[in-house]
C-alpha cells in the first residue's frame, strides 16, 4: 500500500513537472487545445450525417447513439491524457531507450505509462463532454442514484479498459516494431466500435467485443441501464453492472501480458 | 569481495536470416566469459564493434539474461533482482538520454531523486558536490533538449551519481565531447573513484580514457576475453608499435632506416613503422632526416583495433595512417 | 524527352521500393484497415435497414464503397505526409534543388511509384477479406476498369499536390501542425473517406463539391461502384483532371515562392 502511494505522488510529481513545462507556451497551449477540441468533432459529424438520413440506427435513436458516444468518447480522451503517448513507446524499444526503463528502481509498466502527460488532450475531453451533455440534455432519462452510479462507472471503468488495452495491445512492440499499427485497430478501432451500438454488427464481432476485447461494456451495456432499454441481443440486465469488474479483469490480463513482454525482451535482446 | 562476479556466462541469440522467412540461425554474442572486478577499480572494456561488450554490460545491470553461467553485481543477480541492484549502480549511455527532454535539467535531478528514494540530506549534499566540480550552474535550469552535448553529459553523469551508486556503468561517455570537456569527465571520474570507493565499468573506444583512468583493462573479442590485465603489461605486450609519417621534400624510394620499416609510400609521404621498445620516434625522425630532406612529420598510435588484432596473432600491422593522423 | 521520362521511371520504382521495404508494416496496415472495413460496413448496412436508397447508394454499393475506401486510403495517402516539410525543416531541400529533375515532378514520379506498391499490397488484401464475407459489387465492364484505373491515378497525383502545398506552408511557418490538422480534417471528410458526400446535407455537399477533395475518394469510388455511368464518368475524371493540373499549377508556384524566400532569407 505504502509503495502505491509512493507511486502515486511520483506520478503526481511528473505531472506537476511537464505542466509547468508545457504551460510555459501559453498562446501555443491554449491553441493546441482549441485545435484539439475541434478536430475530435470530426467523428461526431459523421454520425451527424448518418442521423441527417435515417431516424434511428438498429433500435437506437441519434440522442441515445450520442450518449453511446459521449462515455466512449470520454473514457477514450481520458485514456488518451493518461497513456497517449503509448504510441511513441515501440521507438524507445528501437532506439534502446527502453533499456535506461529497466536500469532504473521502479516498475517498467510504471514507467513507460507516466512517461508523458500532454494537458493538450484536455481538447479532446472538452468535446466529449459536450457530446455528453449534449446527449443527457435531449433524451429523457429517468434519473436514480443508481443510473448516476452507473454512468460514472462506465466513464471510469472505460477508461481502465481501454488504458488496459492499449497497454497490452502496445506489447507488440517488443517482437516487431515495424508491425506496431496493428494496435491501432484495438485502440482506435476499440473507441470507434464503441461508438455504435452493437446490436448492429454481426453476431461474430458481438461475441469478440464482449468476450475478447471487451468494448462493449464501456458505453453499451451500461447504456442500456441508463437508458431503461431491455437489449434486443438478450442480454441479461445486470451485465450493466459489470464494467468494473471486466474492467479487473482486462488490467490483469494487460499486467500479465506486459510482464511476459518485458520477459521476452530480456531474454531476445533489441 | 568482488563486486562485479561473472562466471563462464553465454549469451546467444536466434537470428533470422533474410527476412521473415529466412532460416534461424544461433549468434553467440557472448562465449564463456569470466571474470571477477574488485571494488574500488577502474576497468575498461574494450573491444571491436560487434565483439560484446555491450551484450555484457546489459547483463551485467539487468537488461538481459544470460543464456547461462552465473552473475552477481553488488551481491545480487541482476536479473532476478532488478531493482534492488538498480538502487546500487548508475548507468550512462553516452549516446541515449536519460534525463528528461523538455524539462529543466534541474527538474530531471528532482524527479531521480524521487525516483531513487534519495534522503534529502544525501540529495543536497551531492547536488551541491557535483554542480561545482562540473561547473553546472549556468544551465541548471535550461531544458535539456537546449543543452549543448558536453552539458548534458555533465548533467547526465550528475544524474547517474545523485543516489550514490558503488558501482558505475559507462558506456562512450566522452563520444563527440571536445578535449577540455573529455578532461572534465576523467577527472571527475577519477575523484568520484578516490573519494566514493566507486568502482567504474567504462565500456569505451577511446585508448585515451583507457590509459587515463584504468587500473584493468579486459578485452573481448568474437565473445571472449582474449586480455585480462592492466594497461601497462597491455602496452608493453601489444601496444608498441607506432607508425611515423613523413613528408620528405621529393618523392624517394622507401628511406632504409635503422628500427623502422616502411609499410606504405604514397608520393612524397611514406608510413614507417617502428617498435616501442627498439626505438624512439625522436630517434627515429634523426635517422629519416639524415636520409632525406623533410618536410613535415607526424605519429600515429596504435587504436584498439590494431592492439585487438595484433592480440590475435594477426602479423598484417595497420595499413595506413588512422583517424588521428595530423599534417597536411 | 526520353532521358527525363527515364528519369521518372527510376524516382517511381524508388517510391516503391521505399515502402517495399517494411512487409511487417504493410501485414499490420492491412490488418487495421480490415476492422475498419468491418466497422464502416456494419454502420453503412445498419443506414440501409431503414432505406432502400440514400444518394444514388443501396445496402450492396455501400459495403463495396466501405471496404473499396479502406483499400484505397493508403493509395493516396491522405494522412501523414510530411515528406517535403521535413526535408525543408532540416534543409535538406537544398540538395534536391540541385537535382536533374524539378522536386515537383520527382516527388510526384516518387508518389505514384508508392502508390503502386500501396494500391498492390495495402489496396488488394483488404477488399478481398471484406469480398470473402460480404456480397460486392464489381465493375461490370473492362472500360468501368478503366475508368477507375484512370480516375485513381488522378486522385493520387490531386492528393499529392494538396500534400506538397500544406507541407509547403513549412517555408513559413515555424509550427506547421495547425495546417497539416485543418487540412487533414477537411481532407477526411470532404473526400468523401468518412461518410460519402451523397449522404451530405445539401448546403454541405456543396461545401465539399467546391474543393478538390472529393477528386481523392468519391469520384473512384462512385466510378466503380457504378454511381456514375457513361458520360457522366468522363465529367467526373475532367474534374479530377482540372483540379490535378490547378493544384499541381499552384504547388510548383508555391515551391517557387518558397525556395525564393529560404534562398534570400538564408536556409
Amino acid at each position: 500500500m505504502a509503495d502505491l502511494l509512493d507511486a502515486l505522488r511520483l506520478y503526481v510529481r511528473l505531472v506537476r513537472a511537464r505542466l509547468r513545462a508545457q504551460l510555459q507556451y501559453r498562446t501555443s497551449f491554449v491553441l493546441d487545445v482549441i485545435g484539439t477540441f475541434l478536430i475530435s468533432f470530426l467523428d461526431f459529424i459523421a454520425i451527424l450525417i448518418i442521423f441527417a438520413n435515417v431516424p434511428q440506427l438498429g433500435s437506437w435513436s441519434a440522442s441515445e447513439v450520442a450518449l453511446l458516444y459521449g462515455i466512449a468518447t470520454l473514457a477514450f480522451a481520458l485514456t488518451d491524457l493518461v497513456v497517449g503517448h503509448l504510441d511513441g513507446f515501440p521507438q524507445t524499444i528501437r532506439d534502446g531507450t527502453f533499456d535506461l526503463v529497466l536500469v532504473r528502481p521502479r516498475s517498467t509498466l510504471f514507467q513507460v505509462m507516466t512517461a508523458d502527460f500532454q494537458i493538450r488532450r484536455l481538447g479532446r475531453i472538452s468535446q466529449a463532454i459536450v457530446v455528453l451533455a449534449y446527449a443527457i440534455a435531449t433524451l429523457r432519462i429517468d434519473w436514480t442514484i443508481e443510473r448516476a452510479v452507473v454512468l460514472v462507472g462506465a466513464v471510469v471503468a472505460g477508461t481502465a479498459i481501454f488504458i488496459s488495452i492499449w497497454v497490452a495491445v502496445i506489447c507488440i512492440a517488443f517482437w516487431t516494431v515495424e508491425g506496431r499499427e496493428a494496435a491501432n485497430a484495438f485502440t482506435y478501432g476499440g473507441v470507434t466500435l464503441a461508438e455504435y451500438p452493437i446490436e448492429i454488427y454481426d453476431r461474430w464481432l458481438r461475441r469478440f467485443l464482449a468476450y475478447v476485447v471487451p468494448v462493449a461494456f464501456v458505453a453499451y451495456f451500461p447504456a442500456l441501464f441508463i437508458l431503461g432499454k431491455p437489449d434486443p441481443l438478450g442480454f441479461p440486465t445486470w451485465i450493466s453492472f459489470t464494467s468494473p469488474a471486466v474492467a479487473a479483469a482486462v488490467a490483469f490480463v494487460a499486467l500479465g501480458v506486459w510482464g511476459w513482454a518485458v520477459r521476452h525482451y530480456q531474454s531476445a535482446g533489441g | 569481495m568482488a563486486v562485479i562476479e561473472v562466471e563462464h556466462v553465454r549469451k546467444e541469440f536466434t537470428v533470422r536470416r533474410g527476412g521473415v522467412l529466412g532460416q534461424r540461425a544461433t549468434l553467440r554474442a557472448v562465449d564463456d566469459v569470466s571474470f571477477d572486478i574488485a571494488p574500488g577499480t577502474i576497468v575498461g572494456y574494450i573491444g571491436p564493434n560487434g565483439a560484446g561488450k555491450s551484450t555484457t554490460v546489459k547483463m551485467l545491470t539487468g537488461i538481459l539474461v544470460p543464456t547461462s553461467g552465473r552473475i552477481r553485481v553488488a551481491g545480487l543477480e541482476p536479473t532476478r533482482q532488478r531493482i534492488p541492484l538498480a538502487r546500487r549502480i548508475g548507468v550512462m549511455f553516452g549516446q541515449r538520454v536519460q534525463l528528461w527532454w523538455d524539462l529543466p535539467l534541474i527538474e530531471s535531478f528532482d524527479l531521480l531523486r524521487y525516483i531513487y528514494r534519495v534522503p534529502a540530506e544525501r540529495y543536497e549534499a551531492n547536488l551541491r558536490a557535483f554542480r561545482e566540480i562540473l561547473e553546472l550552474d549556468p544551465f541548471l535550469r535550461t531544458p535539456v533538449r537546449q543543452l549543448s552535448l558536453g552539458q548534458r553529459i555533465r548533467g547526465e553523469l550528475t544524474a547517474a551519481m545523485l543516489h550514490d551508486p558503488e558501482i558505475l556503468f559507462l558506456d562512450e561517455p566522452t563520444i563527440g565531447l571536445d578535449v577540455i570537456a573529455k578532461q572534465r569527465v576523467r577527472e571527475f571520474l577519477v575523484s568520484a573513484n578516490r573519494e566514493r570507493g566507486l568502482t567504474v565499468m567504462l565500456t569505451t573506444h577511446d585508448l585515451a580514457d583507457i590509459e587515463r583512468l584504468s587500473s584493468r583493462i579486459l578485452i573481448i573479442d568474437h565473445g571472449r576475453i582474449v586480455y585480462d590485465g592492466d594497461v601497462e603489461a597491455l602496452k608493453e605486450r601489444y601496444g608498441t608499435e607506432r607508425i611515423l609519417v613523413v613528408d620528405l621534400v621529393e618523392p624517394a624510394p622507401p628511406l632504409e632506416v635503422e628500427g623502422g620499416r616502411v609499410i606504405r609510400v604514397d608520393g612524397p609521404r611514406q608510413w614507417i613503422a617502428f617498435e616501442r621498445a627498439r626505438t624512439s620516434a625522436a630517434q627515429l625522425t634523426a635517422e629519416v632526416a639524415s636520409k632525406a630532406a623533410l618536410r613535415d612529420l607526424a605519429i600515429d598510435e596504435p587504436d584498439i583495433e590494431d592492439v585487438v588484432r595484433r592480440i590475435y596473432g594477426d602479423a598484417r600491422p595497420a595499413m595506413g595512417p588512422t583517424e588521428r593522423s595530423s599534417t597536411a | 524527352m526520353l532521358a527525363a521520362l527515364r528519369l521518372d521511371l527510376e524516382y517511381a520504382k524508388r517510391g516503391y521500393r521505399r515502402y517495399a521495404a517494411y512487409p511487417a508494416a504493410t501485414i499490420a496496415g492491412v490488418f487495421v484497415n480490415a476492422v475498419f472495413g468491418f466497422l464502416r460496413a456494419y454502420v453503412l448496412l445498419a443506414l440501409f435497414a431503414q432505406r432502400d436508397n440514400i444518394g444514388g447508394y443501396d445496402g450492396a454499393t455501400a459495403v463495396t464503397y466501405a471496404w473499396l475506401t479502406q483499400a484505397l486510403i493508403m493509395t493516396v495517402f491522405i494522412w501523414g505526409w510530411r515528406e517535403l516539410a521535413l526535408r525543408i525543416r532540416t534543409g535538406d531541400i537544398a540538395t534536391d534543388l540541385v537535382r536533374p529533375a524539378h522536386p515537383l515532378r520527382a516527388g510526384l514520379a516518387f508518389d505514384l511509384g508508392r502508390a503502386l506498391y500501396h494500391t498492390i499490397y495495402r489496396g488488394i488484401p483488404p477488399f478481398l477479406i471484406g469480398a470473402l464475407v460480404f456480397r460486392l459489387t464489381l465493375p461490370a465492364s473492362p472500360l468501368v476498369w478503366l475508368a477507375f484505373v484512370i480516375s485513381v491515378v488522378l486522385a493520387v497525383t490531386v492528393s499529392f499536390a494538396i500534400r506538397w502545398l500544406y507541407n509547403a506552408s513549412a517555408f513559413w511557418l515555424l509550427d506547421d501542425r495547425g495546417v497539416t490538422i485543418i487540412v487533414g480534417m477537411a481532407m477526411s471528410l470532404f473526400s468523401g473517406f468518412m461518410i460519402p458526400v451523397p449522404f451530405f446535407p445539401e448546403w454541405l455537399a456543396r461545401v465539399a463539391a467546391a474543393t478538390p477533395f472529393p477528386s481523392i475518394i468519391q469520384i473512384p469510388v462512385d466510378i466503380f461502384i457504378g454511381r456514375v455511368v457513361g458520360t457522366e464518368v468522363l465529367i467526373a475524371l475532367a474534374t479530377q483532371l482540372a483540379w490535378a493540373a490547378a493544384l499541381l499549377l499552384a504547388a510548383r508556384g508555391a515551391f517557387a515562392l518558397g525556395v525564393r524566400r529560404l534562398v534570400v532569407q538564408g536556409g
